[in-house]
């Protein structure tokens, strides 16, 4: 009897507390012929069986690609030249990364919290290799060069909320995307303390003719290489043949 | 109109690849050069993964030389003999260029190797063609200067003589299968066809004249570049066939442009041309070495 009280209790507690309901505005996003980047709509709610707790509520949303081996190479001068000098291996770095939400960071995600879930891009980003004293420049780098293509995002007051209950927030995938897993991450915090997290995946990928295309370039190389020569020989056969017919 | 590349996996706008495409390939046509050594570069400024760009760029070559050759064959100034001679060297310096190249790849620092090689060798050939050309240009602007006899050099008293009618020689087949064998092992090095070392080679070391150089540089270099296209395929898997449609439906055009104007062009015009846009190239490569560069890091995504 005792043991039945302890479970109801436990079963109780999150009951409390304030916990996620949320979906995508879409199952998949489909990389077609004319593909050429794509909006994600992130949206749900907070459900609450007590009274609302005190504290500023924020609502965190991450969308991270598949993870991918980075090598960062820095370039030196060497004998009046600039050359490749020191590299450093960044291991599992998300191939895409997009972090929106309701405030500014500092205010609705404690360092400590964000230590903990991995939340913002550098926390998100995996093992540094250390065999150059000054890895976090390299870090630092692929964070600046991935920004400069929208491959990372942060977007600060991007999720907007109403009424202490309903977000939502838009994200925007650009067209130079990696085929894969997409998760979605929602975090929901008071007072900059993670209370509840809620997850989604989204499968990017290939369909149709690119879908086919890259099938064929992988399981029957051979044939894909004569393939694209034969497309090369018989575009060229053709241009001159077009070209003898216009000049007569 | 954007397009999304299956194997580059980036979206591109169609019509700037087929104006990049037409570019390339009048220059093909009116010079015999592939065009690789120009448009590899392009490829990676408009962000194509550099393994993708020098894969596809091959089959890109293998359609425009193939339709500046047919050209070629109606006005008879394709040396089929030479240009098999030539290629069996190439095969074997091809061979023996991805060795080379797999060798210095794992002492590192093969990309750097790679446009030191560009420099110097773009350098050598273009001033030389650039001071050769233009002193021929003054010679037959002089009235009565009698033109040149050929020079009677060590190279024609070797042995193994051959007749190349095209060509109008008689000479010993090992200075063709040696410029095919290094211009294969540069060309392997170098991810290009070798037309634009091939093409002085031919005429300042063989001594063919400029007209059927074009040709003949083109017939070989289909087989070369069609070769690596296989060895990129199905080693690397990195020949996106999308990205060479659209570039060689331009370039496939801009070859038989290219080739009429090549015809109506002088001889010593066509070299002085190719020579300037061969020291263009290798003057914007040395200043990308010289200059300090606006980010000092670069990404490379170990394969998959």
């Amino acid at each position: 009897m005792r043991a039945l009280l302890a479970l109801l209790f436990c079963l109780a507690t999150p009951l409390t507390a304030e916990s996620i309901v949320s979906d995508l505005s879409r199952d998949e996003v489909s990389i077609n012929v004319t593909f050429n980047g794509s909006d994600i709509l992130i949206f749900g709610a907070v459900r609450r069986d007590a009274p609302e707790p005190e504290g500023e509520m924020g609502v965190i949303i991450t969308v991270a690609g598949p993870d991918q081996d980075v090598t960062v190479r820095r370039k030196a001068q060497k004998f009046g030249i600039w050359v490749n000098t020191d590299q450093v291996e960044i291991a599992e770095a998300p191939s895409f990364y997009a972090v929106a939400s309701s405030g500014p960071l500092e205010d609705v995600l404690r360092a400590s919290e964000d230590l903990r879930h991995k939340i913002t891009i550098p926390q998100a980003l995996g093992q540094v290799g250390t065999n150059v004293l000054d890895s976090r420049n390299f870090s630092a780098a692929l964070l600046r060069i991935r920004e400069g293509q929208s491959l990372y995002q942060v977007n600060e007051g991007a999720v907007s909320l109403s009424q202490d209950t309903l977000f939502s927030t838009s994200v925007e995938l650009p067209a130079n995307l990696t085929e894969g897993t997409y998760a979605t991450q929602i975090y929901l915090t008071r007072d900059g303390t993670v209370i509840d997290s809620y997850e989604n995946v989204i499968p990017v990928k290939k369909v149709g003719l690119e879908r086919w295309l890259y099938n064929l370039s992988r399981e029957h190389a051979f044939w894909y290489g004569l393939m694209s020569l034969a497309i090369a020989i018989a575009s060229g056969w053709l241009a001159s043949a077009v070209f003898t017919f216009a000049r007569r | 109109m954007q397009i999304y590349l299956p194997i580059a996996e980036v979206s591109v706008n169609a019509f700037l690849l087929f104006g990049l495409g037409g570019m390339v390939g009048i220059l093909s046509g009116m010079f015999g050069v592939g065009g690789g050594f120009l448009m590899t570069p392009l490829l990676f400024f408009i962000g194509i993964p550099p393994a993708v760009a020098v894969a596809t760029e091959a089959n890109q070559i293998v359609a425009s030389s193939f339709s500046g050759v047919l050209a070629h064959l109606k006005r008879k100034t394709v040396d089929l003999k030479m240009g098999t001679v030539l290629l069996i060297g190439g095969l074997i310096g091809a061979a023996l260029g991805v060795l080379v190249f797999n060798y210095l790849k794992s002492l590192g620092q093969v990309d750097l190797l790679v446009r030191l090689c560009y420099v110097v060798f773009l350098g050598i050939i273009g001033s030389l063609m650039f001071v050769e050309s233009l002193k021929a240009i003054r010679q037959s602007g002089k009235p009565g200067a009698a033109p040149k006899r050929r020079k009677h050099t060590w190279v024609h008293n070797l042995p193994f003589k051959m007749k190349f009618r095209v060509s109008g020689l008689y000479i010993s087949v090992i200075p063709p299968i040696l410029v095919g064998v290094s211009v294969g092992i540069l060309a392997a090095i170098m991810g290009v066809g070798g037309g634009f070392i091939m093409v002085p080679a031919m005429i300042y070391l063989l001594g063919m004249p400029t007209k059927v150089v074009v040709g003949t540089s083109l017939f070989q270099i289909i087989f070369v570049t069609g070769f690596t296209t296989m060895l990129h395929a199905t080693t690397n898997y990195t020949v996106d066939i999308v990205l060479a449609v659209l570039l060689l439906v331009g370039g496939v055009i801009g070859a038989q442009i290219g080739t009429q104007i090549g015809v109506k062009m002088k001889a010593e015009q066509l070299r002085i041309l190719l020579a300037l846009l061969v020291i263009a190239v290798c003057g914007k490569l040395a200043l990308d070495l010289i200059l300090e560069p606006a980010e000092l890091y670069s990404l490379g995504t170990g394969g998959h």
